[in-house]
Formats: C-alpha cells, sequence, structure tokens
C-alpha cells in the first residue's frame, strides 16, 4: 500500500486507506522478525464539533508547522513503537478549513491484541494534542478566535505521564 | 547576525506575518530573539510566558543559543486545551 503513515494534509482523510497503510506496515515490519500478524485494529477519529463553550461553531480553521508537525508524529510513532513493541501507529491530520461533522485527525494502531491497540491509539491521540504544532482557530456566531491550551515540550516529564495514565499503561 | 523567525496562529496574526528575519548580538539566545521581536511588535509581549518555541525543527528552549541563519520558531500553546483568547460570546 502506498501513503504515508504519518500525514499533515489539506485533502479531506481517506481512512480505509490509512488503514490498509497500517495494516500493510505491520505485516512488513512483523515479517522481519517471525512476530505476530494483526488482530485488533483501533481507530480514533476527532471530528468538528457544533458547540464549543456554549457557542454555536460555524467552521474550524486548522493551521499547522507542517516540518515540525511531521517530525513530532514521527516522535510519537517512536514512543509507541518503544512501549508497544507490535504496534504500528498511523497518524493523519488535516489543515485548512473543515466543516462541522469533518474529520480533523485520524489515528490508527494494529496489533496482534487489542489491548495494546487500544492504549496506543489513545496515547497517541494525547501526544498529539500536548505536542504536536497544530492550532484551530473557531468561527462561531458573532466572532472568532483561536483555541489555545497547555503549551508543552515534548521531553516534558508531565506530559508524558498523563498521556501514559489515560492510556491505562501500568508502571 | 541574522536569524528568520517564523511566527503561527495568534502570534502570526499579531504580528501581521508569519515570516520574518531579526538581527541579534552574536552568542545571542532564543530569549533575545524573543526580545528583538517584541520590541517591534509590542503586542506580543503577553504571550512570552506561554509560547513554545523550535530551532531548527526542533523543540528548544528560551535558553538555547542561536547561530545565524537558523530558523527560530515561535508557536503558541496548541490547541488541546479549553483556554480561549480573543472574543467572549457576547463580547
Amino acid at each position: 500500500m502506498d501513503g504515508p503513515l504519518l500525514a499533515i494534509t489539506a485533502a479531506p482523510l481517506d481512512l480505509a486507506r490509512l488503514i490498509d497503510r497500517v495494516v500493510a506496515e505491520h505485516q512488513r515490519r512483523r515479517a522481519a522478525r517471525d512476530a505476530p500478524g494483526v488482530g485488533a485494529i483501533a481507530m480514533f477519529l476527532g471530528s468538528v464539533r457544533d458547540r464549543s463553550q456554549g457557542r454555536i461553531v460555524q467552521r474550524l480553521e486548522y493551521e499547522a508547522y507542517e516540518p515540525l508537525a511531521l517530525q513530532v508524529f514521527d516522535r510519537i510513532a517512536s514512543e509507541c513503537a518503544a512501549e508497544w513493541p507490535d504496534v504500528v501507529l498511523g497518524l493523519h491530520h488535516r489543515i485548512g478549513t473543515l466543516d462541522i461533522g469533518e474529520v480533523s485527525v485520524a489515528v490508527v494502531a494494529a496489533s496482534p491484541h487489542r489491548a495494546q491497540a487500544f492504549a496506543a491509539c489513545r496515547y497517541g491521540m494525547e501526544r498529539v494534542k500536548q505536542i504536536a504544532p497544530i492550532w484551530k482557530r473557531e468561527v462561531f456566531e458573532g466572532g472568532e478566535s483561536w483555541v489555545e491550551g497547555a503549551s508543552m515540550h515534548p521531553d516534558d516529564r508531565a506530559g508524558l505521564e498523563e498521556a501514559r495514565r489515560v492510556a491505562c499503561v501500568s508502571e | 547576525m541574522r536569524v528568520r523567525v517564523k511566527l503561527f496562529a495568534s502570534l502570526r496574526e499579531l504580528a501581521g506575518t508569519g515570516d520574518l528575519e531579526t538581527s541579534v548580538e552574536p552568542g545571542a539566545t532564543i530569549a533575545d530573539v524573543w526580545a528583538a521581536l517584541v520590541s517591534r511588535y509590542p503586542a506580543l509581549a503577553p504571550y512570552a510566558a506561554a509560547t513554545s518555541c523550535a530551532r531548527n525543527l526542533e523543540y528548544a528552549r528560551l535558553s538555547t543559543p542561536v547561530d545565524p541563519d537558523d530558523e527560530i520558531a515561535f508557536m503558541p500553546p496548541v490547541s488541546g486545551g479549553e483556554q480561549v483568547v480573543g472574543p467572549k460570546r457576547g463580547g
């Protein structure tokens, strides 16, 4: 399967193609070390919600520092591979203007068993939110604003620990 | 020496540009680049504590030294949280 595992794109996300790509990559990697193949695929999709903090949202505009965002995605995939060696992660994020209901981010984790797939998928999404240089501007009835949250350095322990906590990684 | 600066999201809008150059003394750090920016665009000043930075496509700290022609990026907090700046409902 062609196409990148990790991508920032203005085009609508092709979810079926992303899943195929992740599964093919898992097949490629496991063949080299005689490990079990894919038995579980977890996917998270983030989509544009119509309300935010009591406001009626009309659309979102995403902006990324693309080359750094791709490096951050690569780092997140490496963190997952270190924690769950049998998991392959795919991350695609859209930029540009998105209407209500459109998918803005897709995280796919393929592994032999569901526990690792769910955990890696959740972990990957938390890390995207923490450290990927991607911003969204909310256009709502009566105005617009950048939605900004906690700024985090990728090495900050608090972020790593929080992502592990929500992914239910036991110490 | 000159360094290239990239600004994103709210910082880009406050400065009116996302790509610029600025001049700092040899031996300068990213904090000095930020100070040069703030003197040019005072509206950026309130963002000092919340902004993260990168040097040549690697996350960095304000204490990181810079070299000529480096690409220094200043980034407002990423969009994961709940805090909102800008016009509030009814505002």
